[in-house]
């Protein structure tokens, strides 16, 4: 479901690929709802080996991290999210086809872009790629309501499924959208002529081997 | 005060010391942050910037590490022969990170390689790295602790170039990796660019330049010129905050050099990202502590 609270577009979960469709790269989103952390060695286990995630994801959200979590006392088996920011992305894109097409997920939260594989899944499932604010631990935790459950703990720490209740999750910054436009690879195209410019003006000034 | 006593203090003090740099950062980063954020005027980089300056301000409310990642621990160990506690320092460097992982809290972050689970310590074979310099007849010991994140280790990159490529070819090799990993690893970058004589040397002086102040400059003047052009020109590519586009994409660029083999230029990058998490202590040898990155820190 999408709703225009204010001046923030909400996506709230279930999400379907028709609520995806009017999201554009560089839109900024937020999101309510079921969002479970996931990276390398989840995606791995779904998609190398073959292991039916614990949780189910169809038209929830999914979030590239590794998140510091601290015991409730005087629970059995309850944690808080003290902090929890994107990682790395790019790790997740040699999975992400193969993943998005098991699971049914809709919003890949992460940081820094993602390659042909993710752009491919988004456009074919209806699925997109968002970037929340990397570094920024604290406000992603103070935006996570509670943690529901917990799958996979003997993975560690940064590796377990953390399945978080969030509301008003963001901000997000859409990288990838649902036709598969990729706003890092377009920037990546400025960045590289820039790039160039920027060399050739440095060669002459450092000639320092006579 | 007897031994025992005196690495009790030293430990607790750096458990201390460790838990404030993953939650505060130094000032020279906050000031240089603060002067790039009010140079933007376009709409993404500003909600960048602003939530950034959120997160470090709830970081200090809520008590609690700004970034999830607080890295795998780094020492940069300056110790006099005579510093009393020379014997017991590796020792109690680990001891003082496992301490502070529990009572910060830290992420675990130490994976035993090959048998490849993690400690749930913080601590594992190696970890934290402890890298030595032994000053003799000084009774001081000065530590730069840092936090190596994931997210802006995985640019690292250490190459021995042929001397035809000249500084041109480091140009290329520090530019290059800038657009293909520098954008997802949490710009604005502190850069450190090592170049020596091979890869080992090259790599080390990679990483000992981010713990540089921001501002300062090799002490080689072709050096620091080089410093400059790198950084103009980085900044010219226009990352910006978190690669998604700015005036702006690194805080600093700072080399440091040795000597090099008539043959060969090696050269290595390794970046700090905006979330630049490296404090710098100094202990007499009555362990009195005086942080100078942090005026937030009292140990």
């Amino acid at each position: 479901m999408v709703e225009i609270r204010g001046d923030k577009k909400v996506l709230i979960t279930p999400v379907s690929a028709d609520d995806l469709k009017d999201i554009k790269i560089g839109d900024i989103v937020w999101l309510d709802g079921d969002l479970m952390t996931c990276r390398d060695v989840a995606h791995r286990r779904l998609v190398e080996y073959g292991r039916e995630l614990p949780y189910d994801i169809k038209d929830k959200a999914i979030f590239h991290a590794g998140p510091i979590v601290r015991k409730i006392e005087g629970t059995e088996d309850d944690y808080e999210m003290v902090s929890v920011g994107p990682t790395t992305s790019m790790r997740m894109e040699k999975f992400e086809y193969e993943f998005t097409k098991q699971t049914g997920v809709r919003v890949i939260v992460g940081k820094g872009g993602m390659g042909p594989n993710t752009e491919r899944a988004c456009k074919e499932f209806g699925a997109i790629h968002c970037v929340f604010p990397a570094g920024c631990a604290v406000v992603a935790a103070t935006e996570v309501e509670r943690i529901a459950e917990h799958h996979w703990d003997e993975l560690g720490m940064p590796e377990t499924l953390w399945c978080c209740k969030v509301k008003e999750f963001g901000p997000l910054i859409v990288s990838i959208d649902a036709s598969g436009n990729n706003l890092f690879e377009e920037n990546k195209k400025v960045f590289n002529e820039r790039k160039e410019e920027a060399k050739k003006a440095i060669y002459p000034e450092v000639k320092f081997i006579k | 005060m007897n031994k025992e006593e005196s690495v009790k203090l030293m430990t607790d003090k750096m458990a201390k010391f460790v838990g404030h740099i993953g939650k505060k950062l130094p000032d020279d980063v906050i000031a240089k942050l603060e002067e790039l954020a009010a140079q933007e005027n376009a709409a993404l980089p500003k909600v960048l910037y602003e939530t950034m300056t959120k997160n470090q301000k709830l970081a200090v409310s809520l008590d609690r590490p700004s970034c999830q990642d607080t890295g795998v621990l780094q020492f940069w160990v300056k110790c006099g022969t005579g510093f009393p506690l020379i014997n017991e320092l590796e020792a109690l460097l680990k001891e003082a990170v496992v301490q502070a992982t529990f009572a910060t809290p830290l992420r675990h972050n130490s994976v035993e390689t090959f048998d490849e689970y993690n400690t749930k310590r913080n601590v594992g074979k190696g970890t934290p790295t402890v890298f030595w310099d032994i000053v003799p007849n000084d009774d001081h010991c000065e530590i730069y602790a840092y936090m190596a994140g994931g997210g802006c280790t995985l640019p690292g990159k250490a190459m021995v170039l042929m001397p035809g490529a000249g500084y041109e070819g480091i140009t290329d090799f520090v530019l290059d990796q800038m657009t293909s990993y520098g954008l997802n690893a949490c710009p604005p970058l502190l850069v450190g660019v090592g170049v020596a004589t091979s890869v080992e040397t090259a790599a080390l002086l990679s990483k000992k330049a981010l713990m540089r102040p921001i501002g300062s400059h090799n002490e080689n003047a072709n050096a620091a010129k080089m410093e400059k052009l790198l950084e103009d020109g980085i900044n010219a590519i226009g990352l910006g905050p978190q690669g998604m586009g700015g005036k702006f994409s690194v805080m600093s660029v700072n080399i440091e050099n040795t000597a090099r083999h008539p043959s060969t230029i090696g050269v290595a990058v390794n970046v700090g990202c905006w979330s630049h998490r490296r404090g710098h202590v100094i202990f007499d040898k009555d362990l009195n502590a005086v942080c100078d990155t942090h005026s937030t820190v009292e140990l």
